[in-house]
């Protein structure tokens, strides 16, 4: 419950790792009503960030070239 | 020839004689080693050489000295620089290699030794045997230690791929990688195969691993370095040393997917995750988006039951706190009861002390007599008996007020203004007003005369001639003979 922290900072994982543990400690039940109101509000906000995670799925290719210079650019893949 | 004044015979001669019949002539070492290079060169220009590496050595100038051998004879060999760096493999001594090349000799030492243009693993068994004295090596490093192996995370934002641009690899990667989660990909083209493969594969994905976390080219989160099937031959950059340790030392988490399944290469055992074939790592390094949207979705749900259900139960405890607390009627009851008690005592006590009065009325009452009172009134009769009042005073008084009476009232009877109208007499009126003159009648033109039994109007105006007496004194007249029905008010 300490861990209420700054949930933008997770990254994907930790933040259904975090969701899942929150829906546990709901589902037994033994959190006072108040408690779980808060609970529910940050599981609420981590849900938001994995699903906007999932929608912002896109593909995108890309091909690595190294310069003349040896710098290294990217290029789009072709796609075959 | 003109040789030297002392000359010996066969048994002992000191210098050589040209035979009689002989015209072989001596000929120079030079000349020997150059007919011994130009016959060797020509025989073995080229041969296929079967035998195990012994004595290798890389000089600094790039060319590489050995020996081949078998278990009975030996021979030196060199590999010039250009070919020695083209090697797909790095050769040591005890390997069984099979080299082509040309014999040459070298004059200058009397020495023979092939010239090597390639060199290969004589048989799997010796690539094998390369493959376990690497892998013993590397082990004992530490490199294969599974504490080494770090998680691939879970849904990583740029995924780096170190393969072949073109063929089924990349194609199957992409592929599976857009079946199951749309990715940011970068791929670094390499050839996986042949020389230079594997110095391209370890320089990708050192470059992966030097690439800064917030540079214009994004750093991966994972990198997966693949390659199709093949012969344990072709697969061979992949247990290359260089390679090894490149993938070993990556900072990024490296899934490594070389061959099929029944492939294993020591990129494997270095990578953090080993893949069985390059659709498989696509698989390992990105979850199935579905299912991650279906297990969102589910613990959103169950997080919304679960609030839902802990309202409902706060709400059916509170109900059953409710039920326990007492009924009122309970609580209220042992009072009312008291009260009634109370009530009916009053009530009684009332009763009681009600009855009890009425006795003490009842006694009270005994003691009153009407003989007492009657006593009383007879004592006062008595008195009043004794007293004598005689109420002829009372009768002469009043027979004196009535005669007073009546005279007042013949009086007042006389002195009534209506009372005259009766005999004949008329009021004369004008706007309600007595008039008492005649010229007050005639200033009024208009006057009311008022007779006993009612009212008339008038006119006035001057006297006429021909009534000899004017209306008024008329009623006078009429009061002389009184009507016979008048009579005197005091009669």
């Amino acid at each position: 419950m300490a861990e209420t922290a700054d949930t933008e900072t997770l990254s994907f994982e930790e933040a259904l790792r975090r969701l899942e543990a929150i829906v546990q400690q709901l589902e037994r039940g033994d959190v006072p009503l108040d408690q779980s109101i808060t609970l529910y509000e940050e599981g609420d906000r981590l849900r938001a960030q994995c699903q906007k995670r999932l929608d912002a799925a896109q593909a995108r290719i890309e091909q690595i070239m190294t310069g003349a210079d040896g710098a290294i650019k990217t290029a789009p893949y072709p796609a075959q | 020839m003109e040789e030297g004044p002392v000359r010996f015979d066969a048994s002992g001669r000191l210098l050589a004689q040209e035979r009689q019949g002989d015209n072989q002539p001596p000929v120079s070492v030079s000349e020997l080693s150059s007919q011994l290079k130009r016959t060797v060169e020509d025989r073995f220009g080229h041969v296929r050489l079967r035998g195990e590496i012994s004595g290798w050595k890389r000089a600094a100038s790039g060319h590489a000295y050995l020996a081949l051998k078998d278990d009975a004879a030996l021979i030196d060999g060199v590999m010039w620089k250009g070919t020695a760096g083209r090697l797909a493999f790095a050769p040591e001594d005890g390997l069984d290699v099979i080299v082509t090349g040309k014999v040459t000799t070298y004059p200058g030492r009397s020495k023979y030794q092939i010239v090597i243009e390639s060199m290969e693993l004589a048989g799997e068994g010796a690539l094998m045997q390369l493959f376990e004295k690497l892998k013993a090596k590397l082990t004992e490093e530490g490199l294969f230690d599974p504490a080494r192996r770090r998680p691939i995370p879970m849904l990583p934002h740029v995924i780096g791929v170190v393969t072949s641009p073109t063929g089924a690899v990349i194609r199957d990667i992409l592929h599976r990688l857009g079946d199951r989660f749309p990715s940011r990909v970068l791929l670094w083209p390499v050839l996986v195969q042949g020389d230079g493969a594997a110095a391209q594969v370890a320089n990708a994905v050192r470059g992966f691993g030097a690439l800064p976390v917030d540079g214009p080219v994004p750093r991966p989160d994972v990198v997966i370095v693949a390659r199709g099937g093949g012969s344990i031959e072709d697969l061979w950059t992949f247990n290359e040393e260089i390679v090894v340790r490149a993938v070993a030392a990556s900072p990024i988490p490296i899934i490594s997917a070389v061959g099929h399944e029944t492939d294993t290469t020591l990129c494997d055992f270095a990578a953090d995750l080993r893949a069985p074939t390059p659709t498989a790592a696509a698989e390992m390094a990105v979850p199935v988006r579905a299912e991650l949207m279906a297990n969102v979705a589910e613990l959103d749900a169950r997080m919304r039951r679960c609030l839902a259900r802990g309202v409902e139960r706060s709400r059916e405890r509170l109900e059953a706190q409710r039920r326990l607390l007492p009924k009122p009627d309970v609580l209220l009851g042992q009072a009312r009861q008291r009260a009634d008690d109370l009530g009916d005592r009053l009530r009684r006590g009332l009763s009681h002390r009600l009855t009890r009065a009425r006795h003490e009325l009842a006694d009270a009452g005994g003691a009153l007599r009407p003989a007492l009172l009657d006593a009383k009134v007879a004592r006062g009769r008595q008195q009043l008996a004794a007293v004598r009042l005689s109420p002829v005073l009372l009768e002469r008084l009043l027979a004196d007020s009535q005669r007073q009476f009546d005279g007042l009232w013949r009086l007042a009877q006389s002195l009534n203004p209506d009372a005259p109208l009766s005999r004949g007499f008329a009021r004369v009126m004008a706007s309600g007003v007595l008039v008492r003159s005649a010229d007050a009648a005639r200033a009024a033109g208009q006057v009311t005369l008022k007779f006993a039994d009612g009212e008339v109007a008038a006119i006035t105006g001057e006297t006429r001639p021909e009534p000899p007496a004017p209306p008024a004194p008329r009623p006078a007249r009429k009061v002389a003979p009184a009507p016979p029905g008048q009579t005197d008010l005091f009669d």
